[in-house]
């Protein structure tokens, strides 16, 4: 339902970040995420709403491997 | 200092603008002679004649201004139909409070458009409205046709390839950016495609029909192109149509390069004999060094665009409907 | 270990009883129609759209009420790009913004508070919609608000819960068979969440992400959650959702905002399906619950219909006759995640 986009946070102060998403840097609102800087956020209508923890190659071999088992 | 309604009066005040802005910049002896109309010596043969206006804000963008977009507009216009680009006419509305430094840079800038797309501005008018301190320009321009092809939107044919100049959607993502609070180092793509066109008609490529992509995209181009000729096109799987930032700025909105707006791209219809001479001239004329292929030209009863997915079957692309916004969902 | 080519021989391959898996998210029906994944489903296979797009769900009147705040002398209304073209009873906010209404795009709530500090005679309503994704930014907004003690912003509330109306779906119509999850509500909300929906209805659910081999693999999940008949909620979108959600976004929705029963467009009532700011603070609302669409929809609009599932885009005699994306009669044929819009694009 929700255009969401994942960026790299290269910045922050107490309430808000600067993600970088392919070379776009955005403000965001941290205010709901627990995150560092260096660490991927999930960034929708300006808000980091969740921490991305690892890449869609990464997980996708995770899931692939499960399947297996 | 600041334009009023003086300016346009048809007075002392409105001569002296003329003179130190517009006929200081554009420089020629033609407008110089500040006659009625310019009376021009153009050989016998057909002449491309086209028009445009521009309204764009901000006025100024990364890499462009109102006064450069209403140059390369215009000459890119002629450029589509086979012409060479050699005069045009600039109309301009100030609004009172524009700043005449602020005209004196599109002037300036109007002026290198021109002499890299090789044409002369030849008359102008202007006119000053309420407002405050915008600014609109309309130019026309007239080109000559040299070549026997009729190059036009009606003669895409079954078979032909599609050449895409260069990466989409520079042009909307600077000015969307900038409006955004969005940083990156996203240019507009505003230039003449003089090289590119001039070259591909030099070579001996049989062009079919070039249009130049701006509003509404690559998408409605092809959708035009299509009904136009009465064709379907259909479009390759896996294309990288952006460079990394605009399609990073695309996913950051929500939008798709196939339908955002540029100022120096073109698509060509081709034959599939002359696709990789054609690509080889793209890649050598100025700005065109991403020039692709990006897909075929077939017959069918009903004209459609389509596009192939990653599953491998295809999916239409329809025209643009509305405008490009942000969206949420 | 499977690959994603075997994934897909499975889900090509199969031939048992037909099977109808629903996807919740419009975002999904957007991104399975530009992957093309319908030409990887075998004929006993079929996708159905869902009512994941907040903008269809939206009253009717809601738009009006919306239309009428921007006609207003010193009021602005801040929106939503996808909202502008939606049709109300009596026309859109673009064709508002054409009657000389002040109506302004945000690409984030948060753009409202430099507005409203730098017009503080000026009144800022914005149109929250949206589902729980959106719902803890309403809420940051909220915190804002009260911290920079700014009066002249409002709220005109039409947010969406999106476990009530599943579980609506799946009492009023139980020939689903699987659920694909939504991607970015699942953020906020937990994988866990759909469990007693799972447990309750019988019916298996797969929260996917938006590449092709995320829907792939959640269709393929699905497919032999169906085959085992096990009813589990699954999450495969791992590096994004978590079981327990977002905790924090949770309390802070929590803080300002309270269940309620709620009007979806074309559907009707559904308890405890949306939310409003809580009563304490009614001065930030913008009139949301004198909000309901109580009239039926013009020209014979099936929208409601489409949403469920219940018919296709393609059933609908509108549907690429009088209601086109030029002429939309409903909200599905604008919304970017509108399924007959995105229908109507994408189908010869």
């Amino acid at each position: 339902m929700c255009v969401a986009v994942s960026g790299k946070l290269i910045e922050k102060d107490e309430n808000n970040g600067r993600v970088n998403i392919r070379g776009n840097v955005i403000t965001v609102e941290l205010g709901i995420v627990d995150a560092e800087v260096d660490d991927y956020v999930l960034v929708h209508a300006g808000c980091a709403i969740a921490k991305v923890s690892q890449s869609d190659s990464e997980e996708l071999d995770e899931l692939l491997r499960e399947i297996g088992q | 200092m600041k334009i009023n309604a003086a300016h346009g009066g048809g007075g002392k005040l409105m001569n002296r603008l003329i003179h130190d802005i517009f006929e200081k910049h554009f420089a020629n002896e033609t407008l110089s002679a500040m006659e009625d109309a310019a009376v021009l010596n153009l050989p016998a043969g057909k002449i491309a004649f086209t028009t445009d206006s521009f309204v764009v804000t901000p006025l100024f963008f990364p890499s462009g201004d109102i006064g450069k977009l209403a140059v390369c507009g215009t000459v890119n216009d002629l450029l589509m139909r086979g012409a060479i680009p050699k005069y045009l006419t600039a109309g301009f509305i100030l609004e009172d409070g524009l700043d005449t430094e602020t005209l004196e840079q599109v002037a300036a800038s109007m002026k290198q458009a021109a002499d890299e797309a090789g044409v002369q501005i030849v008359a102008g008018d202007t006119k000053v409205i309420d407002g405050k301190g915008g600014l609109y320009i309309n130019t026309a321009g007239i080109g000559l046709v040299e070549t026997s092809l009729n190059v036009s939107v009606h003669r895409a044919e079954a078979g032909d390839v599609v050449l895409l100049s260069g990466f989409l959607g520079n042009h909307h993502a600077s000015i969307q950016s900038g409006r955004l609070g969005i940083e990156n180092k996203i240019q507009s793509d505003c230039a003449p495609l003089n090289d590119m066109v001039l070259g591909l008609l030099k070579a001996g490529v049989e062009v079919h029909t070039l249009r130049d992509i701006t509003r509404g995209g690559l998408a409605s181009v092809l959708n035009e192109i299509a009904e136009g000729s009465g064709v379907c096109i259909g479009l390759d799987g896996g294309l990288i149509l952006a460079d990394a930032e605009v399609q990073g700025f695309c996913d950051i909105l929500g939008l798709d390069p196939l339908y955002m707006g540029n100022e120096g791209k073109l698509v060509a219809m081709v034959p599939e004999r002359d696709a990789q001479k054609a690509l080889s001239v793209l890649h050598n004329a100025r700005y065109g060094e991403n020039a692709q292929r990006i897909g075929k030209v077939s017959a069918c009863e009903k004209p459609i665009v389509t596009i192939r997915t990653r599953a491998g079957g295809t999916r239409r692309i329809d025209t643009l409907q509305g405008e490009g916004l942000p969206r949420i969902c | 270990m499977k690959s994603i080519e075997q994934c897909i021989q499975t889900i090509k391959a199969y031939s048992g009883p037909s099977i109808r898996l629903m996807e919740v998210c419009g975002t999904h029906t957007h991104s399975i129609f530009e992957h093309g994944i319908h030409d990887l489903l075998s004929p006993q296979i079929s996708l159905i759209s869902g009512p994941g797009c907040p903008v269809c769900v939206t009253p009717a009147n809601y738009i009006d009420r919306a239309a009428e705040m921007a006609l207003r002398e010193g009021w602005t209304l801040c929106t939503f790009g996808d909202m502008m073209r939606v049709p109300g009873e009596q026309g859109s906010l673009l064709e508002a913004k054409a009657r000389g209404g002040d109506v302004r795009i945000q690409y984030s709530p948060m753009d409202v508070l430099g507005w409203a500090e730098a017009e503080p005679n000026r009144t800022f309503v914005i149109a929250a919609v949206g589902f729980e994704t959106t719902l803890p930014v309403y809420a940051l907004l909220m915190e804002h608000l009260l911290d920079h003690g700014l009066k002249n912003v409002r709220l005109l509330t039409s947010l969406k819960a999106i476990l009530p109306a599943l579980h609506w779906i799946c009492e009023s119509d139980p020939a689903i068979d699987g659920f694909l999850g939504p991607g970015h509500v699942s953020a906020i909300l937990g994988s866990a969440a759909y469990e007693p929906l799972c447990k309750k209805h019988h019916i298996p659910l797969a929260v996917a992400g938006f590449s092709f081999e995320q829907i792939v693999l959640a269709i393929h999940d699905l497919l032999m959650q169906v085959q085992a008949d096990t009813c589990e909620a699954h999450n495969l979108y791992t590096n994004v959702i978590s079981q327990e959600g977002n905790l924090r976004a949770l309390q802070l929705v929590d803080k300002y905002f309270v269940h309620q029963t709620s009007n979806w467009r074309g559907l009707g009532e559904i308890e405890a399906s949306g939310y409003v700011l809580k009563p304490e603070f009614e001065c930030f609302d913008a009139g949301s619950q004198f909000v309901v669409n109580e009239t039926p929809e013009r020209n014979g609009c099936l929208c409601g219909q489409v949403i469920i599932g219940r018919i296709s885009p393609a059933d609908c005699p509108n549907f690429g006759t009088i209601c086109t994306p030029a002429s939309p009669q409903g909200p599905c044929m604008v919304s970017m995640e509108g399924t007959c819009g995105i229908w109507y694009a994408n189908q010869a």
